[in-house]
């Protein structure tokens, strides 16, 4: 077996890297688009004459002027800056279910570069089947009844699923008076936010001290004519599941609303529980989490929505069919709540996914979570061994597949607390952690979520790095609240900045604004 | 830079030897008979040794011996010393020494000590100057408290160079000792003084960034105001996040006391119990109240008005909580208390009930009767 390293020497690149704008040369190109020969210039004439007036630009845009190398040497740079997408421990990356995505994939979903999805059904009939395929196994996984794959990520298919539920309530002539949404505040805070996007009253459960999870008595009061229906994720942030879920969904029906299960991770309970047995109306998956394709910048995301029977008329157009003989899309539902994004799905990313989940089968799918599990209780062990970690809640109660801890004790003991914990991590080539959502009802708080694709040896090398840290921390708090001293950047100078719509800038010309007056 | 620095050295001496604060002479000499040390100076100092950096571009005002002085000049500070040296100090040298110091045109002023300490300087310096507390007494109550004495130290380099500039409105609380040490808890609200604003550093009773709270408050009074129905009497408790309620009714507000809305006109200002009972009697009304100082009380500390005779006659459902939702997560998981001295009514608070939180959202939070 590999051997535990944890990067003592490790430094990483610092640049110290212009913003692109100001490697800027006036005149200055990166390549030289030629001129049209003349012949073609004769029979076309000017063909950005024939641009609608509207979308011609009354100004040049401002953007850098910089030669070829310049620009290459600038990305490379900025790059080396990085720990690497993907390459890195990410068992950090709490609620994000980070998990490495195969390459062999990518591979695949460049396959489908040439497909337009405005082409005719009968020209892409296979990329339509790996669309209906791929919705048939999330059936299988959730037993819901019918999926969409039209929003492009989470959040997207929690405020799909919320204007879903506003048509239901219109429908049954209800919307006026149920106007109240209940989530909890350990669920992820778009199952607030996009029901209130969606023009709901958010109404939060704050869970009881000792179990971590809301009491059925706390929802019993949340519960009443007005509610429209509960967003909620199981398990939530701190990783406890709720194993009264069932008598939460049945309180919560016998007030005729309607439950909606986040499913945005579903790494603990993939092929184990599903949301159907729990009596759930509808569910989502964050592909880009459970389904082995890649987050962020490595992108895109995509958010699959499932429902029951009773509200498949409400799903947006078009959905994917079979008739026995072909695919096609289907756009005949007169109560669709329409669209919420272009076309059928972010095709290379359902792509990605209906291969991931071939890869694998259905006892694949099953070892997925079994494993998450078993590496989270592995990491738990080991986490909760440092001095000064601690874990709120349900003590002694095994968490599924992430765990939110705090550095509460270290904090009080010796100044450090979890932001400057997380800087520090950097230094030892590995990837800062996630605190938590906010608001931070867990004081000092991190969040780790070990996924199947990492080793006992990744897992370790964490909790090494965090024990060692911890330890720094008791010898020297100042140097550790002075990290990270081996990153590319340094501490930000003026946080409150961060805070400040006066200070902050996310473009240059806003930074010109703000900065250089 | 002008600082005022002021030590209550006998602060916290009480708590060691498991007396409820120190305020009174009686109760101090008790303490010094139990074996109790001063242990302010020594916390005062820790916080004051974060403030070396700017030795040279801070002038430091103080107080004689232990008030101030001997710990600037441990420190290697050269400070400026009022006031007449004494052997033994109390309340009024405080008082006098804050009285001193605004005169002076400080920019702010660091003192440590506990709840009385901050009483006797909110007393003389209300809302003028900018203060941070060092937590040094048994009782810290009060919101103008940092932490601990090493992050008041952290605010306050970072206020002197300039780097903090935000104020927020923190609470002056304080219990009656007296009544304390024969187990009667009695908490009053004295008031707001202007604190540097730090997130992690200042005492979390508040931990919001000032505008977020600010905003908060603004948009749970929308919705209070919005809910209002004709003819009810509405009984508006104490404290800043009930004033923007009055704001935007256009009426003048009691933050220390309780005032009655109807109609969205003023009924009657800062009632006493007995006035309210008068006016609620054979009429229907709600009271909107929030939760007060660090501990989460919703009744029974700083609103003693509201009696458990007024909520009986009110009744439970016509309640209305409030508080942003900062404030509930500082409670650290605690229950929102209810302590009116009537057991009966105590009781039947203990359920789970809603909290406003802003004009779209509401927290289902447990509350407890003790
Ligand atoms: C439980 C849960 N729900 C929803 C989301 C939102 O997903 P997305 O980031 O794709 O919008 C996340 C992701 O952070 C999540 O963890």
């Amino acid at each position: 077996m590999a051997k535990l390293k944890i990067r003592e020497n490790y430094h990483q690149a610092r640049w110290d890297e212009p913003i692109i704008y100001e490697l800027s040369t006036p005149g200055e190109r990166g390549i030289l688009v030629p001129e049209p020969e003349p012949e073609i210039k004769n029979k076309a004439g000017d063909v950005l004459l024939n641009l609608p007036e509207s979308m011609c630009r009354k100004e040049e845009p401002n953007l850098p002027e910089i030669s070829q190398k310049q620009v290459l040497a600038h990305y490379l740079h900025l790059s080396q800056e990085t720990l690497g997408s993907n390459l890195n421990n990410d068992i950090s990356q709490g609620t994000c279910t980070m998990k490495y995505n195969p390459r062999i994939n990518e591979k695949l979903a460049g396959l489908i570069h040439h497909v337009h999805p405005l082409q005719d059904e009968s020209t892409m009939q296979g990329l339509l089947a790996i669309n209906y395929k791929f919705e048939h196994f999330l059936k299988e996984i959730s037993g819901m009844d019918k999926f969409t794959l039209q929003p492009g990520g989470g959040s997207h298919a929690v405020y799909t699923a919320a204007s879903i539920i506003r048509a239901y309530h219109e429908s049954n002539g209800e919307l006026e008076q149920r106007d109240e949404i209940i989530t909890t505040i350990f669920s992820h805070p778009c199952d607030a936010a996009t029901p209130a996007t969606a023009g709901f009253k958010v109404v939060t459960l704050y869970p009881n001290e000792e179990t971590g999870i809301p009491d059925l008595e706390a929802l019993e009061e949340a519960v009443s004519e007005r509610t429209a229906a509960v967003f909620i994720t199981n398990p939530e942030d701190t990783g406890i599941y709720n194993r009264e879920i069932d008598k939460f969904v049945q309180t919560v029906q016998n007030a005729g609303a309607l439950c909606f299960y986040d499913q945005a991770n579903a790494n603990g309970m993939l092929g184990i529980t599903r949301a159907r047995e729990a009596g759930f109306d509808m569910c989502h998956f964050n592909v880009h989490k459970t389904f082995g394709t890649p987050h962020g910048c490595s992108g895109p995301g995509s958010g699959a929505l499932g429902v029951r029977e009773h509200l498949v008329r409400f799903l947006p157009v078009p959905t994917v069919e079979f008739d026995g003989e072909k695919y096609y899309l289907d756009y005949d539902k007169p109560e669709s709540i329409g669209k919420v994004r272009g076309f059928f799905g972010v095709a290379p990313v359902t792509l990605k996914a209906y291969s991931w989940v071939m890869m694998l089968g259905a006892e694949g799918l099953k070892e997925v979570a079994e494993i998450s599990v078993l590496n989270n209780n592995y990491l738990q062990k080991k986490v909760e061994e440092i001095p000064g970690v601690g874990t709120w809640y349900a003590e002694g109660r095994r968490r599924l597949e992430q765990v939110r801890y705090n550095w509460i004790e270290l904090e009080e003991e010796t100044g450090v607390g979890t932001d400057d914990i997380m800087r520090r991590i950097g230094d030892y080539g590995i990837q800062h952690y996630w605190t938590s959502h906010h608001p931070w009802v867990v004081p000092e708080p991190f969040t780790l979520e070990p996924c199947e694709t990492y080793s006992k040896v990744d897992l370790e090398e964490y909790a090494a790095v965090l024990k060692k840290i911890a330890e720094e921390a008791r010898k020297d708090s100042e140097f550790v609240k002075a990290s990270p001293h081996k990153c590319a950047s340094h501490n930000i100078a003026k946080p409150e900045e961060l805070n400040d719509p006066e200070k902050w800038a996310i473009t240059w010309r806003a930074y010109l604004r703000k900065h250089k007056k | 830079m002008k600082l005022g620095f002021i030590v209550n050295p006998i602060a916290g001496m009480g708590g060691k030897v498991g007396l409820k604060g120190t305020d009174g002479m009686e109760i101090l000499e008790k303490a010094r008979r139990l074996g109790a040390y001063p242990e302010a100076p020594k916390k005062a100092k820790k916080a004051l040794k974060l403030l070396t950096p700017l030795i040279n571009d801070i002038e430091i005002l103080t107080y004689p011996g232990k008030m101030g002085e001997d710990e600037a000049i441990a420190l290697g500070f050269n400070p400026k010393v009022l006031g007449e040296k004494k052997d033994i100090v109390g309340p009024d040298d405080t008082e006098e020494a804050a009285r001193k110091m605004l005169d002076m045109d400080i920019d702010l002023l660091l003192f440590a000590g506990g709840d009385g300490t901050a009483r006797n300087i909110y007393n003389v310096v209300g809302d003028k100057v900018p203060v941070l507390g060092i937590p040094a007494g048994v009782k810290i109550h009060s919101a103008v408290y940092a932490n601990h004495p090493r992050s008041a130290g952290e605010v306050a380099l970072k206020y002197l160079k300039g780097e903090l500039t935000r104020i927020r409105e923190a609470e002056v609380m304080d219990i009656d000792e007296a009544a304390f040490r024969k187990e009667q808890v009695t908490a009053k609200l004295y008031g707001y003084m202007k604190v540097p604003f730090e997130q992690q550093l200042v005492q979390s009773l508040k931990a919001g960034r000032p505008e977020e709270e600010e905003s908060a408050r603004d948009s749970i009074a929308d919705r209070v105001v919005a809910e209002m129905k004709p003819d009810v009497l509405y009984i508006i408790g104490s404290g800043t996040s009930t004033r923007p309620i009055m704001e935007k009714l256009g009426l003048p507000n009691t933050l220390l006391g309780i005032d009655i809305v109807k109609n969205k006109k003023i009924v009657a200002s800062d009632v006493s119990e007995r006035e309210i009972l008068e006016h609620i009697e054979g009429r229907k009304a709600k009271i909107i109240v929030t939760v007060i100082g660090g501990q989460g009380y919703i009744f029974g500390r700083g609103n003693q008005q509201l009696s458990g005779n007024v909520i009986r006659k009110i009744g439970i459902d016509n309640i209305r909580i409030i508080a942003t939702k900062n404030k509930l997560v500082s409670l650290g998981g605690q229950p929102i208390l209810v302590d009116t001295g009537d057991d009966k009514v105590n009781n039947m608070f203990n359920r789970y009930m809603r909290v406003v939180t802003s004009y779209n959202e509401e927290i289902i939070y447990k509350v407890k009767g003790l």
